[in-house]
């Protein structure tokens, strides 16, 4: 499996009035070329300056620094402000949490789903707008030929997510990030657009970078998982190996917060992390979920903790207390 | 769209209305017209005569239907001072404003907008800070120095451009900026403020995450949306400008409605004082559709209201 995405040691400074905001602290995954990485975390946790980053949208201010960000073998960071909107759209795309505002509300949805391509790839109008029919179908959107005539306005929020998945989808990339892209949405809604995102992604193998604060959805479609504190990935792995043994206090924590089939008794009480967020500005003293943690000793305030392989390959966890238990007891 | 259009005529329509019946009952409650015309001097008879000669006797009502009938037909009467019917004066005097307006408008616009964009672009550099310099020195100057200060240079010491009157176009160049550039503080930072708020939102995130150059973004996404509120602002600006040119018209001594205006309401015209209140009334209601429609094409959302 061939690594599509590489990203090493990724930090974003955000300066405040208060003093710098680090909300992202040095994180290192990959994504694999067709396959989907869950990033899960509370929110706050950095998710969003983090797929920001990499689709080089982050606000002016923000500082961007990584030791590696290569898509495909190209170093992200190093690109022209054209080379990387020759990428960005045309073989990266994005997902958007807002559904209802991601579209401008004066353009018609044929227009808005056919700009990208037209400026990217040697097509012509009337292709363009066959794809766009042929991928709003896909998406789930009656009526899609005339659709393009329509403006946002007269479409439900599900509905512009749809238009929105199939307008990532328009120049065929090879990475789609989505930005918790079921939030904003109802219940039943948001289980027809997982599905209809895990579909779309397996039947065009596109890899994909999903976003979301619930391990609910990471449990239903993962691929691999990334699970996000403070800014830091304190665990990674498949996402078999993370529902099977989680290591990090937290991880187990956001586990015991949702009810798994087989797992949890009927009745029983869900439980929920005590506790809040560190704040962001500032430099962290020792591991940044000790003041929530159970487990915590005076080991935990003393250094920042690494990211440390727990069974020699992938599976990798912030918590050298939790990563040596877990290698006795193995 | 044609249902909006025809709904927002039909409003505009009775807005004229109610503006020329208000204007109308002003002017007649606001004394005995029949003694302000015959004077101070004149005896009680005359001014009887003065009532009977100009209708004045009749109930209001019907004074006023009367002069609306011949007012639909533009026969707004003689005026009492020039040797003119009201018709005459102001088509001799109309064209000169609306000249002045529009070429006042037009430089406003080039200014305004341009300069709001790149202000909001170069957000917090010397260029933002530069513009709202241009804009704080234009709204604290007043329009009749500027346009002195303008023909001391330009007419006086120059000699490039003429000081007064109206033979050319020439001449309409330093007042309309005088006047424009009165109007273009305020549809500078209206731009600014719009391009600001709009290149935060969601859809230009979007539009970037598309790879779509820099140009496309803030031209076709942005602008579009930003200018919105500029478009009812420069209507309000230009009606602005018709009814408030006289300051101007009198330093550049352009003979234009709004010295009619004040000469009328000087010397108690009042068959002028009223058709030129109604004129500018109903320029200004229609460019307020106008910029209704316009924004109502910019922004289909605006077009099922
Ligand atoms: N535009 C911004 N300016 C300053 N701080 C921000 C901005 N956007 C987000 N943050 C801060 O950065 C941190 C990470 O935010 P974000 O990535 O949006 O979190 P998530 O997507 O995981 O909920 C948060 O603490 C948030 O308060
Ligand atoms: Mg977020």
């Amino acid at each position: 499996m061939s690594v599509l995405l590489d990203v090493k040691n990724l930090q974003v400074d955000l300066p405040t009035a208060n003093g710098m905001l680090h909300a992202v602290r040095g994180i290192d995954f990959q994504v694999n070329r067709g396959e989907m990485l869950c990033i899960v975390g509370e929110s706050g946790c950095g998710k969003s300056m983090t797929s920001m980053a990499l689709m080089g949208l982050l606000p002016k201010r923000a500082q961007c620094t990584a030791e590696r960000m290569a898509f495909d073998g190209t170093d992200l960071l190093t690109l022209s402000k054209k080379e990387r909107n020759q990428i960005r759209g045309m073989r990266m795309s994005m997902i958007f949490q807002e559904p209802m505002t991601s579209l401008n509300p004066s353009y018609t949805l044929g227009n808005q789903l056919c700009e990208g391509i037209l400026k990217h790839k040697k097509i012509s109008r009337s292709e363009a707008r066959e794809r766009a029919i042929y991928l709003l179908e896909r998406a789930g959107v009656p009526y899609a030929a005339e659709r393009l005539e329509q403006y946002p306005h007269q479409l439900s929020g599900g509905l512009r997510q749809r238009v929105m998945i199939a307008m990532a989808l328009m120049c065929e990339p090879d990475l789609i990030i989505a930005d918790e892209p079921t939030t904003a949405l109802d219940v039943t809604i948001q289980a027809q657009i997982l599905r209809l995102i895990r579909e779309l992604q397996q039947e065009f193998g596109t890899a994909v970078i999903f976003i979301t604060h619930d391990l609910g959805v990471v449990a239903r479609i993962a691929d691999w998982v990334a699970v996000m504190y403070a800014g830091q990935v304190v665990e990674t792995a498949s996402a078999r190996q993370l529902f099977s043994s989680p290591v990090h206090p937290y991880t187990q924590g956001l586990l015991n917060c949702i009810p798994v089939p087989g797992r949890t008794a009927p009745g029983s009480h869900l439980q929920a992390i005590p506790g809040v967020v560190p704040s962001l500005v500032g430099e962290l003293q020792g591991c940044a979920f000790r003041n929530r943690c159970d487990r915590a000793s005076t080991e935990c305030t003393r250094s920042q903790p690494q990211l440390i392989s727990v069974d020699g390959g992938q599976h990798q966890v912030r918590c050298p207390v939790m990563t040596q238990q877990w290698q006795e007891a193995v | 769209m044609l249902a909006f259009v025809v709904r927002r005529l039909l409003v505009a329509l009775s807005v004229a209305f109610t503006v020329s019946v208000v204007s109308f009952m002003l002017l007649h409650l606001s004394g005995d017209l029949a003694t302000s015309i015959a004077g101070p001097e004149a005896t009680a008879e005359q001014v009887e005569d003065i009532r009977k000669q100009f209708g004045l006797d009749q109930p209001i009502v019907m004074q006023y239907l009367h002069w609306l009938w011949d007012a639909l037909h533009f026969d707004f009467g003689r005026s009492y001072y020039f040797q003119d019917t009201v018709m005459g004066l102001i088509g001799e005097r109309l064209p000169i404003t609306l000249t002045l307006g529009g070429i006042a408008l037009a430089v406003a616009t080039l200014i305004a907008i341009p300069l709001g964009v790149l202000a909001a672009i170069k957000q917090d550099t010397w260029i933002d800070r530069l513009a709202l310099l241009i804009a704080v020195i234009g709204q604290a100057m007043p329009s009749f120095w500027f346009g002195l200060a303008l023909i001391v240079i330009f007419a006086v010491n120059l000699h490039w451009l003429p000081a007064g009157g109206n033979a050319t176009w020439q001449h309409f160049i330093l007042p309309a900026i005088a006047l424009g550039y009165y109007a273009t503080p305020a549809m500078m930072r209206l731009t600014r403020t719009g391009m600001l708020e709009v290149l935060g939102s969601d859809y230009i995130r979007t539009a970037r995450a598309k790879g779509l150059n820099e140009r496309t973004v803030i031209f076709k996404h942005a602008l579009r949306n930003a200018v919105i509120p500029v478009v009812a602002l420069m209507a309000v600006e230009l009606g602005f400008m018709l009814g408030g040119s006289v300051v101007i018209e009198s330093v550049f001594s352009l003979k234009g409605l709004g010295q009619l205006a004040w000469d009328a309401i000087a010397r108690n015209d009042y068959p002028v004082v009223q058709a030129v209140v109604l004129i500018i009334a109903v320029f200004y209601i229609a460019l307020t559709f106008l910029a209704d429609v316009i924004n109502a094409m910019l922004d289909p959302r605006l077009r099922v209201r």
